[in-house]
């Protein structure tokens, strides 16, 4: 049986982390998959000061989780409503063919 | 508890927001009172941080979370000062596209509010809280003029980047917070004694994400989309409030808990000032759209601003902040000359727009002539000393690679700075532009170049005030 510490954890984090920031840049075809990377870079965050939190014996690490979880809903928020915003005037919301601004 | 009233600006201005948004719900066309009401609150807390906190010690509050000393106080009177001249003089921009709604101002104020806990902050979590206050804002004001594609094609972009570069930063702040068991800047730089890689990996990430609030080179790559797109007013606000902000966390991100591993991040900042001095000038050369030349030619300008940060020491702090105060001047003024190039409720923002600008508008061609010297960094002017005070700190702590950079790159950007004096005074003239302006508009242009053209006569005045941030 292997004892699952902190490493374990921060190795998860560090994972989810990365598909993360790797679904922002590899994706091509639409926003809100944009939107759920940013949304698993919020949670391996979480991941991240919870697992340190329980490792240290500190509460400000869950204390700050609530406080991202609380952002991350706003953030979700405003993000979608921009790409309401941005569907209505331009009819599409595909990554690629969002490149009106260019110079 | 104790010393509260050294946080009565937040608090003025944040009861403030929510008795303008229920103003704004049950009055109806409320949009020109609100407007003038948030001009005085943005007024009256400067006032308040000048009275009740400049002069004194630095103190913290609330479980040394948050800090109040010379470097916040003065920090946040030009933040508020600079969003009190933006609503001052975007009024009519906003007319004409009939965007004058009661959410301009309040969004200003809020995304004014969270700069000032950034600016205060001591401990990661409230500087977190006060990024995340000011971005949600702004993301909002890039999208404002939302029936237009471009407008909210800036929005979606700078959401999602920004959203990125925040995430970057809490991987960093949880990294930190894991390797020294505490959030709060004070604590951290007593603990780093174990792991000093773990804690470099977490400075590393919470850089970068700095990087991107500030468009420094290589996270630059929203800034000329974003600005280009957002209307002019906002652009004017996004080039010169949150910088300011941004630049003081820097500051004190850098200077209080990570002074001890300053050979691990001063090869970072050295490389983003370098890249982004040249990038910023170079990039520049081929644009054609205004507002896009003014975004390259801020980020070349944030790279001299983090060359000062990049000598470890107190003079070249305080050459950044004296660098950022005449930025912002020279910002304004510009801005100003672009508010005014409008003809029959239409604005104008390409370079070739500018042609022969001198035959029909003396006056104002010889104000963006000033301005744009003192962007390219020519004496006597303001810009010149700006750019004089850096090299300065940079050469006295024998960092002579950044300042040849420095130089060679302030050559390269003077080529498009006097391409537009060219088009300006040389080309074929237009048709002239609408000349009742409004009186706040030419006022700023008229006081933002008096300030640049006297600057050398006084020039120990911003020097006495700036010289009493001490961090070190």
């Amino acid at each position: 049986m292997i004892e699952i510490g902190l490493g374990h954890y921060l190795t998860l984090g560090a994972v989810i982390f990365s598909i993360g920031v790797i679904g922002i840049f590899l994706n091509r075809k639409n926003i809100i998959v944009i939107l759920m990377s940013i949304e698993l870079i919020l949670l391996a965050v979480n991941i991240n000061l919870v697992s340190f939190s329980i490792y240290l014996g500190d509460l400000t690490g869950q204390v700050f989780t609530l406080f991202i979880l609380t952002v991350a809903a706003a953030e979700a928020a405003i993000g979608l409503a921009i790409i309401v915003v941005y569907y209505r005037n331009a009819g599409t919301i595909r990554v690629e063919e969002i490149d009106k601004l260019k110079g | 508890m104790n010393n509260i009233e050294l946080i009565f600006p937040e608090i003025f201005i944040s009861l403030s927001i929510m008795f303008l948004l229920i103003l704004g719900v049950f009055k109806k066309d409320s949009s020109k009172i609100i407007h003038n009401i948030s001009l005085l609150v943005l007024f009256i807390t400067a006032v308040i941080t000048f009275n009740e906190t400049l002069s004194i010690n630095p103190t913290t509050l609330f479980n040394e979370s948050i800090i109040i000393d010379y470097l916040s106080s003065f920090m946040k009177i030009i933040t508020l000062l600079a969003a009190f001249v933006v609503l001052l003089i975007s009024s009519n921009y906003l007319r004409t596209f009939k965007i004058f709604k009661i959410e301009y101002p309040i969004l200003i104020l809020s995304s004014v509010l969270g700069m000032m806990i950034m600016i205060s902050s001591n401990d990661l979590i409230v500087f977190y809280m006060g990024l995340e206050l000011q971005s949600l804002a702004l993301y909002v004001l890039a999208t404002f003029n939302r029936d237009q594609l471009k407008s909210s094609e800036a929005g979606l972009k700078y959401f999602v980047l920004s959203a990125l570069s925040s995430g970057l930063l809490l991987y960093g702040c949880s990294l930190i917070y894991g390797f020294t068991s505490s959030t709060n800047f004070n604590v951290i730089s007593t603990q780093f004694n174990t792991n000093e890689y773990a804690i470099t990996f977490g400075i590393v990430f919470i850089l970068v994400g700095l990087a991107f609030k500030i468009s420094a080179v290589p996270f630059h790559m929203w800034a000329p989309d974003v600005y280009e797109g957002s209307p002019t007013s906002v652009t004017l606000f996004f080039t010169m409030v949150p910088k300011i902000a941004a630049l003081t966390v820097f500051i004190r991100f850098l200077y209080v808990p990570f002074l001890n591993l300053i050979d691990q991040w001063q090869m970072i900042l050295v490389f983003l000032s370098i890249a982004s001095m040249l990038f910023g000038a170079i990039a520049a050369i081929g644009q054609k759209n205004l507002k896009r030349l003014i975004a390259y030619s801020s980020i070349s300008h944030i790279g001299y601003a983090l060359a000062g940060l990049a000598t470890g020491s107190n003079e070249g702090i305080q050459s950044s902040v004296i660098y950022m105060t005449i930025y912002i001047i020279m910002n304004l003024g510009f801005f100003s000359c672009l508010l005014m190039m409008k003809r029959n409720n239409i604005y104008y923002e390409q370079i070739d727009d500018l042609s022969g600008l001198s035959k029909n508008h003396p006056l104002l061609s010889i104000s963006l002539l000033i301005v744009l010297f003192s962007l390219a960094g020519i004496p006597p002017l303001a810009g010149f000393f700006a750019k004089f005070y850096i090299f300065k700190s940079v050469i006295e702590q024998s960092m002579y690679f950044l300042a040849i950079v420095g130089l060679l790159s302030t050559v390269v950007a003077a080529f498009y700075y006097l391409r537009i004096i060219k088009i300006m005074y040389f080309d074929e003239e237009k048709e002239s532009y609408d000349k009742d302006h409004n009186l706040w508009l030419k006022l700023s242009l008229t006081v933002s170049t008096i300030l640049i053209l006297m600057y050398f006569i006084f020039p120990s005045e911003l020097i006495d005030v700036v010289s009493k941030i001490n961090i070190i």
